[in-house]
């Protein structure tokens, strides 16, 4: 290996060097390198193996369209598969390793494909391995799988943290390339606020990689002083290592900014990455042109690389393609590179253009007209090249080929709305759609060909774009740049009877005739190419490959590339990270958490906590000396239902609705007639949705005459608040009536059991007898001696004597603190939501487990609830439905096991007996079960064809999962005092 | 030709040079018996199966832009038939055992891997579902089984059980749910439909139906009129837009679903896990890409395109559900748009039209049912009534009650 | 979908600040029109390509229920009005 490197010359800094490793080895490069341009200097020519054929490969470009050059960069939760070599910064310790070869880049088993080619061509896959059947999942996909893929990503976490932002700008640039730069400083001198943003580590573009002057200096310190003077006006932001990688509706953009992808240590106060979400007023696209490789056979050996991106590696990195090279190209602009490797002394044995007449040329290289490549040698690494010129061949030794097809202007973010490129045959390339919604493109994007007349387009657009927002400007005046010769480019698509394989897509190993077969079959419509081909589908999105594609299509298909038409343009126009995606919503931060505010006083208490939707809710309160959860469970049930206990409903949804036709209102929103309810007094309310299913359902109280008082479940309370607000602004805004979430201020305490009053009435001051406060009382009461306001509604889910009571939030933990204190002589007990659950089902209440969504009210034994007299509520109509009332409904019922000792599950469902399972048999479900710690056996509620006129009847519960049959009677839901009397106590 | 390792053999022998066209690129006839709007999957499938099983062959299919251009060729791949209720489970499963037979029925090979589908569950309330989910398979003879946390972390060690805002409780598997290569599933149903000899018309879009009286008479087209004896919309997606052509009104909204691919990646993810705390599900493609989708937007659209903030919810719950995503790239999003019903189940079903069918509302659950959806759809149109485990699909379900709700999400098609 | 919505009351807000309820076109029959109108208003949808009307609320904001016309096929945001006041004025 030698160094290619040349003695001075280029941007990196030569007093840092920098050491890295690649494959296992200790390299060294510089301060400004990318792992691509130390990788050269250092001799390395074979980086990466293809994906399908696994042919040796090197780097081919200098930028963001790599297809070959992919490497795994990084170590354990900081490895990264497919890093683009040639854009990745050099740091200290950089660790990077080749991919898709085994056991070596440099001997690769997988490299016997190449043999079998004529047998792998397009779709083959499509064609066999399909008999025997078995043999698919069992020996045929699973080598598929194995070989297929590009890195292998790790499965450590990640280290290192993201964040996302907005940012707001009248003109959002992208691209800090001459067009770009221009465009920038047109608006900021106007005073707009602008942001700039570019893929590479600084701005400047194309201009870092190029040898003319401009302005009076040569292009890379012109690139520096403006983007200098960008960076020091208030207005601009200028964002670098950022990449913009879609537009969506209206003006915004999604962009992402490495931070610190190229630092040896990330610093642990700064993200990695950023995602921005960049709204703009205005938007120009200058986001360059990408150069078209040529497609010829052997065109993928390592040392045939795009002529620009040669032209950077010699300007820009001090390196040099190789020590003899030659240019192919169909175009002028590759005479460029030519010219500024013989300024470099490198030596250009040759320029090879198939066009008669080629552009004037005073360097030292042979000018070949007519002529065209028509082979290449070497395997791991270029030697020479075929040249056909007439009916003449000739070989020319070189170490490196730069070739030209000619220039795609990047046309991504402008066409991923659903606008269309234009193609154009005086630029032989698609061009941008028409400016639309504040997106104009501008400078070698928008097919401009020159370095001053980009710059000075840059400008224009800038100007037309901020006149369309009022704000005059000024085109910038860069200066003069010098001269160049006119562009010119004659299409040639492909190599007519070159040898070998001649590459469209790199990476994914697509070639010439893998697109002649698949028109030859019918795939011949441009998408049906693409997938069936895999052209464009790599890593790269076809960001080379696509546009070759679509000529060599036009020519098999014998028409236009415009009419042959592009594939759709999508996000991403780089890949993007799930890290940078995500940002902080990660790990435990996934979600937001929300606690009750009694979550203190629970936790002081022992709390095991669970997940309610954003909610951590005390679920039981272990003692010591309990191992098992359903220990705790029962002793909190049976302190219940035998003394007293208290319980954390804060969750609840808390509504507070005034106005002076609240009153009707709520009789329209609840399917039960709540009208009459007096002041004073809580009511259980059931509310439907308009086809007439159950949605929510929860307690109304009346504190006064317009003023109401609506606890929801927890799951709904956003949604109950959402739906009356509707049906207050759109269906009845006649109706005089307001709402308040009042969720988040209350804190709220279940206080149940047999001794409940007892305990409650040592802190309130009211008199809340039986007779005073009888069951569905509700309404305002003082605590102790008047320190504090408070609510109390006596309402029971236990089934229990019980209340609700309803603190400013601020106070619950201190309430909380005195009920356990007071009640401490009487054993006052903690519960759960478990304990609830268990309470509620050996009560037969319902929960969502059982209003599941399909569920109407005389499904659950509350039909004779639904008001016949009201003329209208939500759902009133579509309840009528004969699907909603037929007599095989599944119906609420409860079920217990034939054998005490029998457990059974949620989930399971139920048979006849004697009947064998199958959808027809299936008599519906098992929706919630639990122990019951009073009746000692399990207990459960079943939704049941016809169950309320089956009670007694012996089913069987059949739960295949658990491989279980258990006998079980159809009984009430109220296992637990039926007759409600200990409500009422 | 048949497809074979032989016919490979022999092809690269000559050059690749003797391999015929997969399907024809015929005109139009004057009139068929059958014209079938929408070359997608299900359109492809419904003509495929009409040919070969119902011995319907008089048919052409109308495509407005190329075969396979909608949703067939935009998913996410995902075969499986873990259903719940009545209407549903047995047609999925119908569909999971056509996929089982297909690639040896109609002689291509479409990658049917029954990887596995694993839905993870995270609360008791999840479990519950899955428990009930499960057991009504199990009652209809699919597989199902039940991992606890432990069977979970055990095949899926790379999931979150460290730092999981939502720990993984367990999860329902259905062993015999997996992934296709979705493109070939269309190639493969148009080739078989073109060797019985459907006319598969591609660039042809339906402007306007022919009515007489409550007789369809033909169809309109960018390639002029077509007479047909019957009619068969299969257009999800854009349903409501070919319906509207025959004056029906349908009871379905159209909106956008965003799906994904990762770069390609040695392999790293065997089975598809969807997560139960967001709305998240990947796997991955044999070429090695992760293939990953969420939620549907949200809003109609006929747009193929979405929403960043969509884009972030998705990712935001693949880190959450797969920490070591983080350092992965994404390639390329995609929209598709899907045909939402009122209750969340797709429709196959005769019209109050006399000779106009439908076959539409396939949320975004379609492409698993590709196959036993062109069965039920080529049963239906060829005699008449619907094939036995279609029967619940109806047109009029929503008008009499008889929903098929597998969420309970009720007449909003945004939260199915 | 638009990326922003331009709320009468609050200004252009992101679009994730508002939640949407479904399309606006049938308003709510009287509570004995035919069973016939109820069924086209919870069930039916002519689901154009093109204009379209629907409910959004401005959930994270003002907590109004908006009337968004905006176009299903290219996602532009036409018009956005109070529903109180759009329906008030029809």
């Amino acid at each position: 290996m030698t160094s290619q490197r040349l003695k001075s010359g280029g941007l990196i800094d030569r007093n840092l060097p920098i050491a890295f490793m690649f494959d296992g080895k200790p390299y060294q490069g510089f301060a400004g390198d990318t792992l691509a341009s130390a990788l050269m200097a250092n001799g390395v020519g074979l980086v990466g193996r293809s994906f399908k054929y696994h042919r040796p490969r090197g780097i081919m470009t200098a930028g963001s369209s790599e297809p070959n050059a992919l490497v795994t960069v990084g170590e354990d939760g900081r490895t990264e598969p497919n890093c683009r070599a040639t854009t990745v910064e050099l740091y200290d310790g950089l660790v990077a390793r080749s991919q898709n070869r085994w056991p070596s880049l440099g001997f690769d088993v997988g490299e016997v494909n190449a043999l079998l080619s004529p047998f792998l061509g397009a779709g083959f896959y499509y064609k066999t391995f399909m008999w025997p059947a078995a043999l698919w999942e069992k020996f045929y996909e699973p080598m598929i799988r194995r070989a297929a893929g590009l890195g292998r990503a790790s499965y450590e976490p990640d280290p290192d943290h993201y964040e996302k932002c907005w940012a707001h700008c009248d003109l959002l640039v992208v691209g800090a390339g001459p067009a770009g730069l221009a465009a920038a400083m047109t608006a900021a001198q106007a005073g707009a606020r602008v942001i700039i943003a570019d893929e590479q580590s600084g701005p400047g573009g194309s201009l870092l990689s190029d040898r003319r002057e401009i302005g009076g200096a040569p292009a890379p310190t012109f690139a520096a002083k403006i983007s200098a003077e960008l960076a020091s006006m208030a207005n601009v932001t200028v964002l670098s290592r950022t990449t913009v990688f879609g537009w969506y509706d209206d003006r915004v953009f999604g962009a992402v900014e490495r931070v610190q992808k190229h630092v040896s240590v990330p610093a642990a106060d700064k993200p990695v990455e950023r995602l921005w979400r960049i709204v703009a007023k205005q938007c120009v696209l200058a986001s360059g042109a990408e150069e078209r490789p040529l497609v010829f056979g052997g065109n993928d050996r390592p040392g045939v690389m795009m002529a620009d991106a040669a032209r950077t590696y010699v300007n820009r990195y001090g390196v040099a393609a190789g020590s003899r090279v030659a240019v192919f190209t169909n175009n002028s602009s590759a005479y460029c590179a030519a010219r500024d490797m013989e300024a470099n002394g490198i030596d250009v044995a040759a320029i090879i253009d198939p066009r008669a007449e080629t552009p004037d040329y005073d360097g030292q290289a042979r000018v070949m007209a007519n002529a065209r490549v028509v082979g290449t040698r070497g395997w791991r690494g270029l030697t020479g090249i075929t040249v056909q010129r007439g009916g003449e061949q000739e070989t020319i030794p070189v170490d490196a080929l730069l070739m030209s097809g000619g220039w795609n202007p990047i046309v991504s973010l402008a066409c991923q709305r659903g606008a269309k490129p234009r193609w154009s045959d005086d630029h032989v390339a698609f061009l941008p759609p028409a400016p639309s919604d504040g997106m104009r493109t501008a400078g070698a994007a928008a097919g401009i060909a020159s370095l001053g007349n980009c710059v000075q387009h840059g400008a224009s657009i800038a100007v037309e774009c901020l006149s369309k927002i009022g704000i005059a400007a000024k085109p910038f005046d860069a200066g003069p740049a010098e001269d160049e010769p006119a562009f010119s480019v004659t299409p040639l698509w492909h190599v007519a009877g070159s040898t070998g394989k001649a590459f469209v897509d790199f990476q994914n190993d697509v070639h010439t005739d893998d697109l002649g077969l698949a028109v030859r079959e019918g795939y011949g419509h441009v998408e049906h190419t693409k997938r069936y081909t895999t052209t464009g589908m790599a890593t790269d999105q076809g960001k080379l490959s696509n546009v070759n594609a679509i000529g060599i299509l036009a020519e098999v298909r014998g028409t236009t590339p415009g009419d042959i038409g592009t594939t759709t343009y999508r996000p991403f126009y780089t890949p993007v990270s799930f890290g940078a995606l995500a940002g902080a919503h990660r790990g435990r931060h996934f979600q937001p958490v929300r606690r009750s505010p009694l979550h203190m006083w629970a936790e002081k208490h022992g709390a095991e906590f669970v997940e309610v939707g954003h909610w951590y809710r005390s679920a039981w309160f272990p003692r010591s000396g309990e191992t098992r959860w359903r220990q705790s469970v029962d002793r909190e049930v049976l302190a219940v239902r035998r003394n007293v206990g208290i319980c954390d409903v804060s969750t609840l949804g808390k509504i507070e609705i005034v106005g002076r036709d609240a009153a009707e209102f709520l009789n329209r929103i609840y399917c039960n007639g709540v009208a009459k309810l007096p002041v004073g007094k809580a009511r259980y309310g059931l509310m439907l949705r308009e086809d007439g299913f159950i949605y929510d359902d929860g307690t109304l109280s009346r504190l006064a005459e317009n003023r109401y008082f609506m606890t929801t479940t927890t799951a709904l309370a956003a949604g109950v608040l959402s739906h009356m607000e509707f049906c207050a602004q759109v269906l009845w805004p006649d109706l005089d009536v307001r709402f308040t979430s009042v969720s988040d201020q209350w804190a709220q305490i279940a206080i149940a059991g047999p001794r409940s009053r007892d305990l409650l009435k040592q802190i309130v001051d009211d008199d809340i007898s039986n007779d005073a406060f009888p069951f569905l009382a509700a309404g305002t009461i003082n605590l102790m001696g008047g320190q504090l306001s408070a609510r109390l509604f006596r309402i029971s889910y236990s089934g229990e004597l019980a209340y609700e009571l309803a603190v400013p939030a601020s106070y619950g933990e201190a309430v909380a603190n005195a009920l356990m204190a007071i009640g401490e002589p009487m054993g006052v007990t903690p519960y759960g939501t478990e304990a609830m659950g268990v309470m509620r089902i050996e009560k037969g209440h319902v929960t969502h487990a059982e209003i599941n969504g399909t569920v109407v009210p005389e499904d659950i034994g509350m039909g004779r609830m639904v008001s016949v007299k009201k003329p209208d509520f939500i759902g009133r109509r579509m309840l009528n439905r004969e699907g909603l009332s037929g007599a095989d409904r599944l119906k609420l019922v409860g079920l217990k096991p034939v054998d005490p000792s029998d457990d059974f599950s949620t989930g399971a469902h139920i048979l006849n007996p004697g009947a064998a399972p199958s959808m027809a048999a299936d008599q519906g479900h098992v929706t919630s079960t639990c122990f019951s710690p009073v009746l000692g056996h399990h207990i459960g509620l079943a939704l049941i064809k016809r169950g309320p006129e089956r009670i007694g009847e012996q089913v069987v519960v059949w739960d295949a999962l658990k491989e279980q049959d258990i006998k079980a009677i159809i009984a009430d839901p109220a296992f637990v005092d039926p007759a409600g009397e200990r409500l009422h106590a | 030709m048949r497809y074979s390792a032989f016919q490979i053999f022999k092809n690269a022998l000559g050059g690749n040079t003797g391999w015929k066209p997969v399907w024809r690129e015929p005109e139009p006839k004057p009139k068929y018996d059958v014209v079938i709007a929408g070359g997608g999957g299900h359109g492809l499938a419904t003509a495929y199966y009409l040919a070969h099983e119902f011995g319907v062959r008089n048919i052409c299919v109308l495509e407005k832009s190329y075969i396979g251009s909608g949703n067939v060729g935009r998913n996410t791949t995902i075969i499986r038939s873990n259903y719940l209720l009545e209407g549903n489970t047995p047609f999925y499963e119908l569909s999971l055992k056509l996929w089982e037979g297909l690639e040896q029925d109609f002689n291509f090979n479409a990658m049917v891997s029954q990887r596995g589908v694993v839905n993870l569950v995270h609360t008791d309330g999840q479990r519950d579902a899955a428990r009930r989910r499960g057991n009504a398979m199990r009652m209809h003879g699919v597989d199902a089984e039940y991992l606890d946390a432990q069977a979970v972390r055990d095949m899926l060690p790379f999931l979150d059980y460290r730092n999981a805002r939502f720990p993984i409780k367990g999860g329902l598997i259905q062993r015999r749910g997996g992934t296709v290569r979705h493109d070939a599933v269309a190639w493969g149903f148009a080739r078989g439909a073109d060797s019985y000899g459907v006319d598969i018309i591609q660039n042809c879009a339906m402007t306007g139906v022919r009515r007489d009286g409550n007789r369809i008479v033909g169809v309109e087209t960018s390639k002029g009129f077509i007479e047909c004896g019957k009619l068969a919309l299969c257009a999800a997606g854009h349903s409501s837009h070919v319906a509207e052509m025959a004056g029906l009104k349908l009871p379905i909204e159209s909106h956008v679903l965003q799906a994904f691919v990762s770069e390609g990646l040695k392999p790293f993810i065997d089975t598809v896990v969807t997560y139960g705390a967001g709305h998240f599900y990947i796997s991955q493609s044999d070429k090695g890409g992760l293939v990953f989708g969420g939620d549907i937007d949200g809003y109609n659209s006929y747009a193929r395109r979405g929403n960043l903030a969509t884009v972030e919810h998705v990712m935001e719950a693949g880190v959450a559900m797969i920490p070591a995503l983080s350092r992965i790239k994404v390639l390329r999003s995609w929209g598709g748009i899907m045909d939402m019903s009122m209750d969340g189940t797709p429709i196959i079903d005769k019209t109050p039209l006399d000779n106009l069918y439908v076959n539409a509302g396939w949320c975004y659950g379609g492409f698993k049912a590709t196959p036993a959806s062109g069965w039920c759809y080529a049963h239906l149109i060829a005699k008449d009534a619907p094939h036995p485990v279609a029967t619940r699909l109806r047109l009029d379900r929503f008008r009499r009650g008889y929903l098929v709700d597998e969420r309970g999400a009720g007449a909003q098609p945004n939260l199915h | 979908m638009a990326s922003l919505i331009q709320c009468p009351h609050c200004g252009a807000r992101p679009k994730e600040e508002f939640s949407i309820k479904g399309s606006a076109e049938a308003e709510r029959p009287a509570p004995d029109a035919a069973e016939d109108a109820w069924f086209e208003y919870v069930y039916q949808r002519d689901n154009p390509i093109g204009r379209i009307e629907e409910y959004w609320q401005h959930t994270s904001g003002c907590r109004r229920w908006l009337v968004v016309e905006r176009d299903s096929g290219v996602h532009t945001v036409y018009r956005v009005l109070d529903a109180t006041a759009a329906r008030s004025s029809e």
